[in-house]
Parts: structure tokens; C-alpha cells; sequence
């Protein structure tokens, strides 16, 4: 098992189902190492947006084995969870904004759930509106905002609390290719840092703009795995064979 | 300290200060309001028991040693003579504390409503008994009526002797029968709170759902979740706590000086001391409390059915 020394996620044969319904995925296993950069791409319905669930603990799968940050999240008791979500960042595919709360607030709210004082939240907010360039619109509601607006308050929501693990899904759906380029560029910088990145996207394009990055393909609830290397056991991501963006 | 550092701290003190996340409609929604007629209701009720009980107080302290001769004699001549040792009888007893023989004209008095003027003295006049009001120094026991009866038989073989408290025995029970009725009315309305704060939770949880599984996503534990909805139902119970207490309080005035104005001795031993007017306002914060537990629990429940 050295292959799996040092990783933050590892899935192993895992399946998910809704209900009695057939399996949305099949037979996952792979495993993502710290400060690594993936993209998850797949038609629509392939799973994508199941196993980001899986991945920001939304769900439990049906079956199989996933570890995060060295436990067995499976097993885990569920007063257990809120601690483990916290290390995780997540933009999800509708954004998700608190629609009553202004988009300091919003933004706010991972740093506020982790009992930061009032103190310590101002300046990192305000600073992540300014990056995101949405500092003059730190006191509107989602509902004023435009889509990409809102995708953007989404995103420094979900990076604001330094995440171990960012989870993206579709981040760059809404925003104009500029500001896609700079949200990546925003993944890019926490990647630097230590954050393993892990992006859902149909953009194809976004691929080629993160050199570093490797892509992982599902493909009607499977994970496609041309070269082998998400194989169980993986090795580690500087041999990682998976398709260079 | 680095920001990595400073969110890894963990003292959940975020529901106790964040309770914006929720959407809130305060005097807008029914619930202050309905906590405020429950709050009002059970303060009225609360009060009512507690009058009772003073009014149970007052007359048990006033009768309980006191019992009444009856010198039942058809002869006037005979029933004064019987009247008048009975007085110089118990007059020598040390357990005796007084006695007085009630004056004719009060007995006609007391006698006039069901009988007319003049019942007593007339010639073809109904015979009234002698009365005499006694007052033990000790309480009214059976064997000390037991031990009285004794004495008088031999020298007033017309007395009948009887406990004042056995007069009013069916008063005092009916006393106690309402001061059950104030208390199981009081727990009902407690239930009625409890159950209204149940279904306001449960409906603040529905409306407020994708907020709530949003902070679960980022990491909110079920205690900081609950504590939100917990301070949000207390400020509503509290704003309807005091609505609540102050119309019930008008109510308790209004009522309490339509009694006043009735002037009878017995109603007078129902006025509400300190200590009643402490449990009458305690009745608010109490429902705070029910409301905030019922609240925790509503919230803690259902969020365990949430992963």
C-alpha cells in the first residue's frame, strides 16, 4: 500500500445509487494526492456531480471504500462529519447562496461556521470580494446579483477558509472567458499553496489552461481510464499517466 | 496567527450570534402571537389556582379551631339554662381558648333570608337552636370532638357539638377540584406551547431548508443549526412572553377588583402575595424555556435525518 501513503482521497470500488434506481456510479476507485490539480469531465449524466457529492460528503455511496484525510469516512459517525467538511471547499453547480444574506455574509459564512472571530472575518472577505471583483458589491443580495456575479461570490465562498480540498462543479459555467481565466488562475494559486483541486467541467478548453493539471473522465457512472493510471492502487500523481490538460 | 490556524478553533459560538441566516417574520408571523394568548392563558389560569389556594388558605386557618354547640331544645327557658352551662363548661376547659353564645338577634339575622323577620321570637315561633362559637387553642381533631361531646352530655344533654370545618368540607373540596382544574389547565397550555412551538420549528425548518443544508455543507454542526433556531424562537417567545403577561395581567386586575368589590371575607383570603406575583411572572421565562427546549429538540431531531 506505500503507493497510498500521502493521499487526502481514495476511493475503492465505490457505487452510488438514488433509491432502488441503477447505479449512477459503478466501480470508482481512484485516489487524489495532496497540492494535485484534476478535472473531472463526462457527458451530462455521467456521474459528475454524484461524485462531487460524494467527495464533499453531501452523500454516502451505496457501496465500496473512501478514505479522507486518513479515516474511513464511510464509518464515520455523523457528529464526525462537520469537521471533515470543513477542510473541504465546494462551488456548487447552482451556487447555492444564501439568498437572504448579502454577499460579504455569504461569503462570510464557511469562516463564521469555523467560529472566526468577527475581527479576523472582515479584511480576508473583503479581500476576497476585491479578488474576485466584486468589492463594491459586498452588500448586494444573490437576487441583485448576475449569474456570473453570483458564481463568483460562490467561489470565494468556497476558497475563503483556505480548504484542504476544493471541490468545483462547473465553476466557469456562467462567467465570460476573462473571468473564467481568473477563477482558474484563483485555483491555480490555492493549488500552489497546498489545496488539491478537483474541477467538474464540460469545457474543454479549460483543460488546456492548467498545464500541471490531470483529468479524470466518467463515462455513464464509470470512471474512463485509458492509461491505467487511476487504477487501484494509483500511483502518485507525478506518474500519474492520466491525460495531461 | 495565520487564518488556517484561527478557523481550526473550535468554540461553536456561531448560532448564538448568527441567528440572521434565518429568515424571520417576528410580529409579522403567527408565532409571538400565539405564544402570547397561550402565555396570557396560562398566566390568568396560574393565577386563578393561586387565589384558590390562598382562598383554601385563608378560611382553613381561620376555622380550623373552631367548632359549634348547637343546644337544640324546644323549651326557651331550658335551652338558655343548657346554654349557659355549656358556656361555663367549656369556659373552665384549658384547651378552650373562647367561647361565645351568639346573640339572638344575630341568629335571627343569620336565620331571616329562609325563614323571615321575626322566625325566632314570635309566640308560634319555629324553635331555633343556642349556638355557641368555640375556639380551641389546638385544632379540631375527632377525639378532642370525641372528648367535648363527653363532657357536655351529662350536663347539656341537647348539645351537639360539630367541627366548623366539617361545615365547609364541601367548599374546601370544591376549592380543590378548580385548584386541580388551574393546574392541569396550566400544564395543557404548556403542552399547547410546546406543540405550537413544534410545528413553528418544523415549518421554520422547511422554509429554511436549503440555508440550513448549505451551513451542514460548509461544515455547521447540528448544535450551531439548533442554536440558531433556538434564539430565533426564543426572541419570539419572549416578544410574545410579554404581550402575553401583560394581558393577562390586565385580565388578573380587571377580575381581581370585580371580586374585591364583592366584599366577602373569604374572597378577600384569595389576594396574590409576593410570592404568587414571582410565580405569575416567572410564567413567561418558563415558556422561553419550553419554547427554546422544544425548539432544540424539534431541530436536533430532524436534523439527524439529514447525513
Amino acid at each position: 500500500m506505500s503507493g497510498l501513503e500521502g493521499s487526502i482521497v481514495q476511493f475503492d470500488n465505490v457505487g452510488l445509487r438514488y433509491g432502488t434506481e441503477r447505479e449512477v456510479l459503478s466501480d470508482v476507485s481512484f485516489t487524489l494526492y495532496p497540492g494535485s490539480f484534476y478535472f473531472l469531465t463526462g457527458a451530462s449524466g455521467a456521474g459528475k456531480t454524484s461524485l462531487l457529492k460524494l467527495l464533499y460528503l453531501a452523500q454516502r455511496p451505496s457501496r465500496g471504500m473512501i478514505r479522507m484525510f486518513g479515516s474511513d469516512v464511510i464509518t464515520l459517525p455523523r457528529k464526525a462529519l462537520p469537521a471533515f467538511r470543513r477542510r473541504i471547499g465546494t462551488v456548487f453547480q447552482d451556487f447555492r447562496l444564501v439568498p437572504h444574506l448579502s454577499a460579504f455574509d455569504n461569503v462570510a459564512l464557511p469562516l463564521r461556521v469555523s467560529c472566526v472571530a468577527e475581527s479576523d472575518i472582515v479584511k480576508p472577505v473583503a479581500d476576497m470580494l476585491d479578488w474576485v471583483g466584486l468589492g463594491h458589491r459586498a452588500d448586494a443580495r444573490p437576487a441583485t446579483l448576475s449569474g456570473g456575479e453570483q458564481q463568483r461570490v460562490a467561489i470565494a465562498r468556497a476558497v475563503i477558509a483556505r480548504p484542504e480540498i476544493l471541490v468545483a462543479d462547473e465553476p466557469t459555467g456562467n462567467v465570460d472567458a476573462d473571468m473564467a481565466l481568473k477563477l482558474l488562475r484563483l485555483f491555480e494559486a490555492l493549488n500552489r499553496l497546498g489545496t488539491t483541486i478537483m474541477v467538474a467541467t464540460h469545457d474543454v478548453h479549460l483543460l488546456k489552461k492548467v498545464p500541471d493539471s490531470l483529468i479524470m473522465r466518467l463515462d455513464k457512472g464509470r470512471l474512463a481510464d485509458p492509461t491505467g493510471a487511476l487504477r487501484y492502487p494509483p500511483r502518485r500523481p507525478t506518474h500519474i499517466g492520466g491525460v495531461r490538460g | 496567527m495565520a487564518l488556517n490556524e484561527v478557523i481550526r478553533r473550535n468554540q461553536p459560538r456561531f448560532g448564538a450570534e448568527r441567528s440572521g441566516l434565518l429568515q424571520q417574520a417576528r410580529l409579522a408571523g403567527p408565532m409571538p402571537w400565539v405564544i402570547a394568548i397561550m402565555v396570557a392563558l396560562t398566566v390568568m389560569a396560574a393565577a386563578a389556582g393561586l387565589a384558590l389556594s390562598n382562598v383554601a388558605s385563608s378560611a382553613s386557618r381561620a376555622i380550623s379551631g373552631g367548632l359549634t354547640v348547637q343546644v337544640i331544645e324546644a323549651q326557651p327557658a331550658e335551652r338558655d339554662r343548657q346554654a349557659e352551662v355549656a358556656v361555663a363548661l367549656l369556659r373552665n376547659r384549658n384547651d378552650v381558648a373562647e367561647v361565645r353564645r351568639v346573640p339572638d338577634a344575630e341568629l335571627d339575622r343569620l336565620i331571616e333570608p329562609w325563614l323571615g323577620e321575626e322566625a325566632g321570637t314570635a309566640d308560634e315561633a319555629i324553635p331555633i337552636p343556642a349556638l355557641l362559637d368555640v375556639r380551641l387553642r389546638g385544632p379540631v381533631t375527632e377525639s378532642k370532638l370525641e372528648e367535648l361531646r363527653a363532657a357536655l352530655t351529662a350536663s347539656v344533654p341537647a348539645a351537639a357539638v360539630d367541627a366548623q370545618s366539617s361545615w365547609l368540607g364541601p367548599v374546601f373540596h370544591a376549592i380543590h377540584s378548580l385548584q386541580w382544574l388551574a393546574i392541569g389547565l396550566v400544564m395543557l397550555l404548556a403542552g399547547t406551547s410546546a406543540a405550537a412551538v413544534w410545528l413553528a420549528a418544523r415549518s421554520a425548518l422547511g422554509s429554511n431548508r436549503d440555508t440550513i443544508e448549505i451551513v451542514h455543507l460548509l461544515g455547521g454542526t447540528d448544535r450551531q443549526i439548533a442554536r440558531i433556531f433556538q434564539r430565533s424562537i426564543a426572541v419570539d417567545a419572549l416578544i410574545g412572553g410579554v404581550v402575553g403577561l401583560l394581558l393577562g395581567l390586565i385580565a388578573i386586575f380587571l377580575l381581581g377588583s370585580q371580586f374585591a368589590a364583592l366584599g366577602s371575607g373569604m374572597v378577600a383570603g384569595g389576594a396574590l402575595g409576593v410570592v404568587d406575583w414571582a410565580t405569575i411572572g416567572a410564567v413567561p421565562l418558563i415558556g422561553v424555556a419550553i419554547a427554546m427546549f422544544t425548539a432544540r429538540l424539534t431541530v436536533l431531531g430532524a436534523l439527524r435525518r439529514m447525513l
